[in-house]
């Protein structure tokens, strides 16, 4: 073991495993993360704290990772390279290890001129980092783990265990290069993947063979990402503007028709659309489900967290698992999971 | 070239318009290059000027010149003469920023303005586009990716390929903008030598960049045996 983080356990075990997106908000209210908590408790094997995510100023993924673990969740504590240089980022590690973060995802973070696409101001004009992209910093944790070493070469007398992550777009452009880039995070330490979200099962499916001819799937574990689409909108907007993500025209037809069943009326038009986009979830979960080298999960249901039990349960996937740490590697924060 | 574009008039007029006398230098390499300060945008500039200080009634006279560099001394030497002898109270620089540090520097007591704004290291791709090519960081990895560079040209400086916000080529900031690592794969999947992006970039040592503070390079076959004892050349 690693870390001897819930996740960690529950691959090991050869469980599928499930991970739920949490996103701070944008203010200092504990009891929005708390809510969330709460509501979310023994669905998933760790939930994913995003930090600052879509560039936009959130509570501090650490803290919210703090806040979770103490109603008993195991925090997924996402690391972006965009706002933290080496000192800080290693800095921040130490203090969230300190914390009892187990599990820790590594990403290069959107852009700043990003600011959530527009529909908020954001900060386009702040100066970024990008001191190491998110392969070194995956390295970096590697190192501070297994070596005792700083990135600079000081000792680390009690290293940090963490469960090492990274992200994943397999459709992203240049897709020639995307198999290589999950090499890479393979090879710098990444101890699990999370995807982008996957709609298009076919082309994902091409990608994870080449992936599983390379062997990566038995070196990290893939956890296929899936976004809960909530309206037509939102489909066509994820198909035309996220990088990555491409919907096939038969989803969309199948939310353009929801939409219409509802004729003129538009809460029922919306309630249909929520629907559907429920259906579509639990499909895509039991589609990559069979897809050989997809070791589970990755669900985000952006600021629609309340409709995730009935996904999971729909697709099976509850209860979770209950695989209790081995004495000796002394877990206890976080741990007490799933109630 | 080091690519620079003019300030808007209203904004070099602020500077000056409480000077009687102003010189405005141009420079005769980069920024005569990329169109915005040689001798044609002093002639520009001081008309304009002229007449907006005319129709003002402000008294100001503006004098041209331009040299062939504003960062070598005996060419602001010359600069410099002509605001002694001629008693120019203050001078817009339309060289980039180091013609106009430069030319502070020599002038001691004589304000000096940017008349431009400095952009980056970069290339004519089209007549009348500038593209930025080089971050001029230090510590050149060209070599690395195929001779086009992740620092100066992935708008997040990415060393190991691109993120996951590639989109038909361009970046996620703006569908105007080329991906750098769309490009370096391109380019290294005709040279044949895209498996060599597999090795690992370790993180950068970015002393060699500004980061490490201001630099300076010696060549001491060149020097004179006073010159800067510390950061000399490789």
């Amino acid at each position: 073991m690693k870390s001897g983080s819930n996740l960690e356990r529950v691959l090991e075990a050869g469980h599928f495993a499930v991970t739920v997106e949490i996103g701070p908000p944008m203010d200092c209210n504990p009891a929005e993360v708390v809510k969330k908590a709460r509501l979310l408790k023994g669905l998933a094997d760790a939930y994913n704290i995003t930090d600052n995510q879509t560039a936009v100023v959130r509570m501090s993924s650490i803290a919210a990772a703090v806040l979770i673990a103490r109603e008993g969740l195991e925090p997924v504590m996402q690391m972006s390279c965009r706002d933290r240089n080496r000192l800080a980022i290693q800095a921040d590690i130490l203090g969230a290890c300190a914390l009892g973060v187990k599990n820790c995802l590594c990403i290069a973070g959107d852009h700043q001129s990003f600011g959530a696409a527009g529909r908020l101001k954001g900060h386009p004009g702040a100066k970024n980092v990008y001191d190491v992209d998110s392969i070194q910093l995956v390295a970096i944790l590697k190192g501070m783990r297994d070596d005792g070493v700083q990135q600079g070469g000081d000792p680390i007398e009690v290293r940090p265990p963490l469960f090492v992550g990274a992200a994943w777009t397999p459709l992203g452009d240049p897709v020639a290069i995307r198999p290589l880039r999950l090499k890479k995070k393979v090879a710098a330490g990444a101890d699990f993947i999370q995807t982008q979200g996957v709609y298009d099962v076919p082309r994902f499916k091409e990608q994870m063979e080449a992936i599983c001819d390379m062997g990566l799937h038995e070196r990290t574990c893939i956890l296929a990402g899936i976004i809960v689409p909530r309206s037509l909108g939102m489909l066509k907007y994820m198909n035309s503007s996220v990088a990555g993500v491409s919907i096939p025209e038969s989803l969309i037809k199948r939310m353009a028709k929801a939409r219409k069943s509802a004729g003129d009326n538009k809460k029922q038009a919306s309630r249909n659309q929520a629907q559907e986009g429920i259906n579509i979830s639990v499909e895509l979960i039991e589609q990559v489900r069979e897809i050989p080298g997809v070791k589970g999960v990755h669900i985000q249901a952006i600021e629609w967290e309340r409709r995730v039990p009935e996904i999971l349960e729909k697709a099976g996937l509850l209860p979770r698992p209950m695989v209790p740490g081995k004495e000796k590697e002394n877990g206890s924060e976080g741990e007490d999971h799933g109630g | 070239m080091i690519v620079a574009e003019r300030k808007p008039l209203s904004e070099i007029r602020g500077f000056v318009e409480n000077y009687h006398r102003i010189l405005i230098a141009g420079c005769g390499t980069c920024t005569t290059v990329c169109l915005a300060g040689g001798e044609a945008e002093v002639k520009l500039v001081a008309s304009a000027l002229r007449i907006s200080f005319l129709r003002d009634e402000k008294e100001v006279e503006v004098l041209e010149d331009c040299v062939t560099r504003q960062c070598e001394p005996e060419f602001v030497e010359k600069i410099d003469q002509r605001v002694k002898d001629e008693g120019v109270e203050a001078v817009v620089s339309l060289g980039c920023g180091v013609g106009v540090n430069f030319l502070a520097q020599t002038l001691e007591t004589t304000p000096v303005f940017p008349g431009v704004n400095t952009e980056f290291f970069g290339a004519v791709v089209e007549p009348g586009v500038w593209q930025e090519m080089c971050a001029g960081c230090g510590n050149c990895i060209l070599h690395l990716t195929g001779g086009i560079c992740p620092i100066a040209r992935c708008s997040k400086s990415l060393m190991n390929g691109p993120c996951g916000g590639s989109q038909d080529g361009k970046c996620e900031i703006n569908p105007e903008v080329e991906c750098g690592w769309a490009l370096i794969v391109e380019r290294m999947e005709k040279l044949g030598t895209l498996d060599s992006l597999e090795e690992i970039i370790p993180p950068r040592d970015w002393s060699t960049s500004h980061h490490g503070g201001p630099r300076k390079v010696v060549r001491q076959d060149v020097a004179p045996a006073s010159a800067g004892k510390e950061g000399q050349a490789q």
